[in-house]
């Protein structure tokens, strides 16, 4: 066992743990921080996204060891219960970015990263940027949309109109 | 789009595209998934799986594993048998091990479940627990799996002599044969659609829960049809004291089903064994390499498809010969009288009145299903079978593909109109639907382009797909499953200040259910959507349903919905005519109230006559306000599509580029249009996902060769092109909302589409078929094959 201390959403966390202990299961389980989820074993989803002194990785690639002495950020922490919601929240949710949900805190975690980045980016430069995130339900054309809304929201642009498009 | 909306913004009824109601916990991380849960006490379980397609079990050896700390048990099928559970019925009333007592049928069956104190505990004690095999050799072709040699699989089954397990067909096979043998043009293909996964992003799991003290079991699962699922419980474990009303069944939050969370899966049944015979709850997560290599697949459907017209471009008649691989049980999950699903809709949109399908199942040493993947059972197939027929017909005779279906809709004049497989399809203008389709991508322009392409030697392809689906499963008289008729359920149940709950038998697994119910029931009694609570998937509280799959939510629950909010109508009317004294004949409905005709100051608003139910209510009337139906539909529903997608090819590499992709649906009335084209974004992505992608693959000994996600090829944001969708509305004529149904259209029309548009490309250089997913790799190898480079 080894002890960590790991500064959660602002929280600083002390906990003895195995080596092995991956830092997804930590989150979950160590501190009931289930809003971060577990889609694959491969690293290839992207579910368990978070932000790893502000640069996104899957948790499920790095042991909770690692992170000792480093600041995770995950989606409980974007916003206080009841407080308006972070920019990329307010995407997701007024673009209909999401469907069941389970991909949704990995990717938004993904695209604060990639708008710290890129704060305009193209349409290709996100789905580029979110490509390591795997999306099963909204064929992503919408998600591509929440991050434009998130990017004019954080650089103080009027927002793009959330109405879906048809032919 | 031509539905007007009639009710404001405020009360968000149907046809406004109001932000969904579920996505304020979602989007902050408080969803409530299966994984997600944690009781005191809880074990861990994990499960051991044979690295063989086909083997006899010599020995469990569990003596190192329990060695382990914190591992409490290993359970093997012999432990299971002491209870008469080591097999379980399937869906389709074959058989299914739980755990094997001698035999292993796939690889990656479980074979023993360790269970442990914590989660990495478990983990190791599998990777202690040692088995001895005895390899046999496989049967993994499906086209051998009827030769004389062939070793019978199911040797459980006795006097089973090989590996058939049922014949179906349907359909004038005399008269086919009399217009195929005097036709002009016949074309054939021999054509797979592929084995695939649903893959949702989550797998399946559970915690199950039972008290020793009270007898009970609470089961929290990934499943789409909770009650179903209880039902299946108390008929399997009755006899040891799990009878129906000791039973609840809850489906939390669920990440994403597509049909794949419909079977009951080995993993649950022993995490209710184990925890019966512990009384401590147990939690089994599957990872995703067991979910792909293990639950039900999809698909998987040899067809050999043919299509005889006249030279004219008249089709006449379809032949369709089914080869359906199960895997070693049929655990697919249709409705009983329906061994093929739906298959029998293949003869498409195309006005003609002969047709003969058969099928035939076979047993394989792969892992059972298939699951009617975001499909109303064997839709897809059939889909792609006459769509990608049709364009072989129209390459056949030279004529463009759009005009060949132009000439070969059924009219919309003509619905309802009677299939030659036997079903009635409600409504439809497949005309408008492909005419739109071609003014939106610009189709005469892409044609002009294509052919100057052509003459420098270019590859670009237009592919149409103008499907017909069968939906909302369905008509009590033909559709069951395990004897179960196929009704679904709602209940309003309105509190004294005019704000609801209501609650339904169906599963949202990200459709948007408690929007766009709470939409409906919106639309026919004024209350704000926003004030109606949808709840779902507590066997407890929600009324009895079958849940969430094949397109049904809205057709079934959502007419019930419908017509339990008219009940609740009738009653405000009532209580409306006696505070105003006036006639029930001299009151007039508008959304939210209703006012004395002439005199629209005279007026009672629905949250009156609410709180007149329970404080001010007519004498002899019941109190409260409650209503419930059970809803039986009197037909299925057919949405249609007008697809067309757009192709460039390198020549040189194969690769395949999507340039555009026009996606016109008529799914009847819509609820919400937001959700509408979601549900059809999300479903054209899963479908260009076997058209260029996806397929699970085996080898000759039964090896899969890509079941995990490094290499089973899910489209990231980066494959799925930018989606244009649109609407035709034709409303179902006999459903209470006019709506049917759309969250499965787009997987089911959009492959033959892409299909279509790549063969387009490579039809100068004679070919004529691909089948998906076609890969850079098979487009190079045809093309280099016929010389082309």
């Amino acid at each position: 066992m080894k002890q960590i201390t790991v500064t959660v959403n602002g929280q600083p966390h002390t906990a003895e743990v195995e080596p092995r202990l991956l830092l997804v299961h930590y989150i979950r389980e160590n501190l009931n921080l289930t809003g971060t989820h577990i889609g694959c074993d491969t690293s290839s989803c992207g579910a368990c996204t978070i932000l790893l002194d502000g640069k996104s990785v899957k948790s499920c690639t790095v042991l909770a060891v690692q992170a000792n002495g480093k600041s995770v950020a995950t989606v409980e922490g974007l916003c206080a219960p009841g407080a308006a919601l972070h920019p990329i929240q307010e995407g997701f949710k007024e673009n209909h970015g999401l469907h069941c949900g389970y991909c949704t805190p990995g990717m938004m975690m993904r695209a604060i990263e990639l708008l710290e980045q890129n704060p305009n980016p193209t349409e290709e430069e996100i789905r580029w940027g979110i490509s390591g995130n795997l999306c099963r339900c909204t064929g992503y054309n919408n998600i591509v949309k929440a991050i434009q809304y998130a990017g004019a929201k954080i650089r103080g642009e009027e927002t793009p109109s959330t109405e879906p498009q048809f032919v | 789009m031509t539905q007007q909306c009639k009710t404001s913004k405020a009360i968000g009824g149907m046809g406004h595209s109001i932000k969904r109601k579920e996505d304020v916990r979602f989007v902050q991380g408080k969803g409530n998934y299966v994984d997600d849960i944690k009781l005191d006490g809880m074990l861990y379980m994990d499960i051991v799986r044979s690295p063989y397609a086909y083997a006899k079990i010599k020995k469990i050896d569990a003596e190192a594993a329990l060695k382990i700390p914190g591992v409490v048990a290993v359970v093997t099928g012999k432990d299971l048998e002491q209870y008469n559970l080591h097999w379980m019925p399937t869906l389709m009333s074959d058989t299914q091990m739980v755990l094997p007592t001698d035999t292993v049928m796939y690889q990656a069956q479980e074979v023993a479940a360790v269970i442990a104190t914590s989660r990495y505990a478990a983990r190791d004690g599998r990777e202690a627990v040692r088995v001895d095999y005895e390899p046999m050799k496989p049967v993994i072709d499906p086209f051998k799996a009827l030769d004389p040699d062939a070793p019978v699989l199911r040797t459980d089954k006795p006097g089973k002599t090989d590996n058939h397990i049922w014949h179906w067909e349907v359909g004038d096979k005399a008269k086919t044969e009399e217009v195929f043998a005097n036709a002009e043009v016949v074309v054939k293909e021999q054509m797979h659609i592929p084995r695939i996964h649903v893959a949702s992003i989550e797998t399946c799991g559970c915690v199950a829960d039972y008290d020793k003290v009270n007898n009970h079991l609470t089961m929290y699962m990934t499943t789409q049809a909770p009650h179903a699922i209880r039902t299946v419980i108390a008929l399997v474990a009755g006899h040891v004291g799990l009878t129906e009303e000791k039973v609840r069944v809850v489906a939390p939050d669920i990440g994403g089903g597509f049909g794949g969370k419909v079977p009951v899966y080995p993993g649950y049944v022993i995490a209710i064994a184990v925890s019966f015979l512990v009384g401590k709850p147990v939690k089994w997560i599957e990872d995703r390499s067991e979910n792909l290599q293990a639950d039900s697949f999809a698909r998987d459907y040899h067809i050999t498809a043919e299509m005889a017209g006249t030279k004219e471009g008249k089709i006449l008649a379809t032949r369709f010969k089914v080869l359906a691989d199960h895997g070693y049980t049929d655990a697919s999950a249709n409705p009983s009288k329906f061994p093929t699903g739906m298959f029998s809709i293949a003869t498409g949109s195309y006005d003609y009145h002969t047709a003969y399908m058969e099928a035939d199942a076979i047993y394989t040493n792969k892992p059972p299903g298939g699951v009617a993947y975001r499909c109303s059972f064997r839709v897809t197939e059939a889909v792609h079978a006459i769509e990608r027929m049709t364009d072989r017909f129209a390459l056949e005779i030279g004529k463009d593909p759009a005009q060949l279906r132009f000439e070969n809709f059924i009219k919309k004049e003509d619905f309802p109109w009677p299939s030659p497989t036997g079903w009635i399809y409600d409504s439809g203008d497949y005309e408008a639907g492909l005419r739109k389709a071609m003014d939106a991508i610009g189709y005469d322009e892409l044609r002009k382009e294509q052919a100057e392409k052509r003459a420098n030697g270019e590859l670009m392809g237009i592919g149409i797909s103008t499907f017909t689906e069968v939906v909302g499963a369905g008509p009590s008289k033909d559709f069951d499953i395990l004897g179960i008729k196929m009704f679904d359920s709602a209940e309003i149940r309105v509190h004294p200040t005019g704000k609801a709950i209501a609650r339904f038998g169906t599963k949202s697994q990200g459709q948007g259910h408690e929007t766009t119910y709470a939409q409906i029931i919106a639309e026919e009694l004024g209350i704000p959507a926003e004030n109606i609570q949808v709840e779902e998937g507590d066997t407890d509280t929600a009324p009895y349903g079958l849940g969430t799959y094949a397109s049904r939510s809205t057709p079934t629950a959502g007419a019930a919905a419908a017509i339990a909010a008219r009940k609740l109508r009738d009653k405000a009317r009532k209580i409306a005519a006696y505070l105003l004294e006036v006639s029930e004949d001299d009151l007039e409905w508008e959304p939210g109230k209703f006012f004395v005709k002439g005199a629209p100051e005279k007026a009672k608003t629905i949250q009156e006559l609410v709180f007149a139910a329970y404080t001010n209510h007519p004498q002899g009337m019941e109190a409260g306000f409650e209503a419930t139906h059970y809803y039986d539909p009197p037909n299925l529903t057919f949405p249609s599509g007008a697809y067309i997608c757009v192709v460039d090819i390198d020549k040189e590499t194969g690769g395949i580029n999507v340039r555009r992709f026009v996606a016109i649906d008529d799914c009847g009335n819509i609820i919400n249009p937001m959700i509408v084209q979601g549900q059809v974004h999300g479903g054209l992505t899963q479908g260009i996902a076997p058209a260029m992608y996806e397929s699970l693959v085996y080898d000759e000994a039964g090896n899969i060769l890509n079941g995990t996600f490094m290499d089973y090829l899910v489209p990231t944001a980066v494959e799925s092109p930018n989606w244009e969708t649109g609407h035709v509305i034709t409303p179902s004529p006999h459903h209470p909302i006019g709506a049917k149904g759309v969250g499965e259209s787009p997987t089911v029309g959009a492959p033959p589409a892409i299909a279509n548009a790549i063969v387009d490309a490579l039809s100068p250089y004679g070919i004529t078929h691909l089948d998906i997913p076609i890969t850079p790799y098979k487009v190079w190898k045809a093309l280099k094959e016929k010389g082309a480079i």
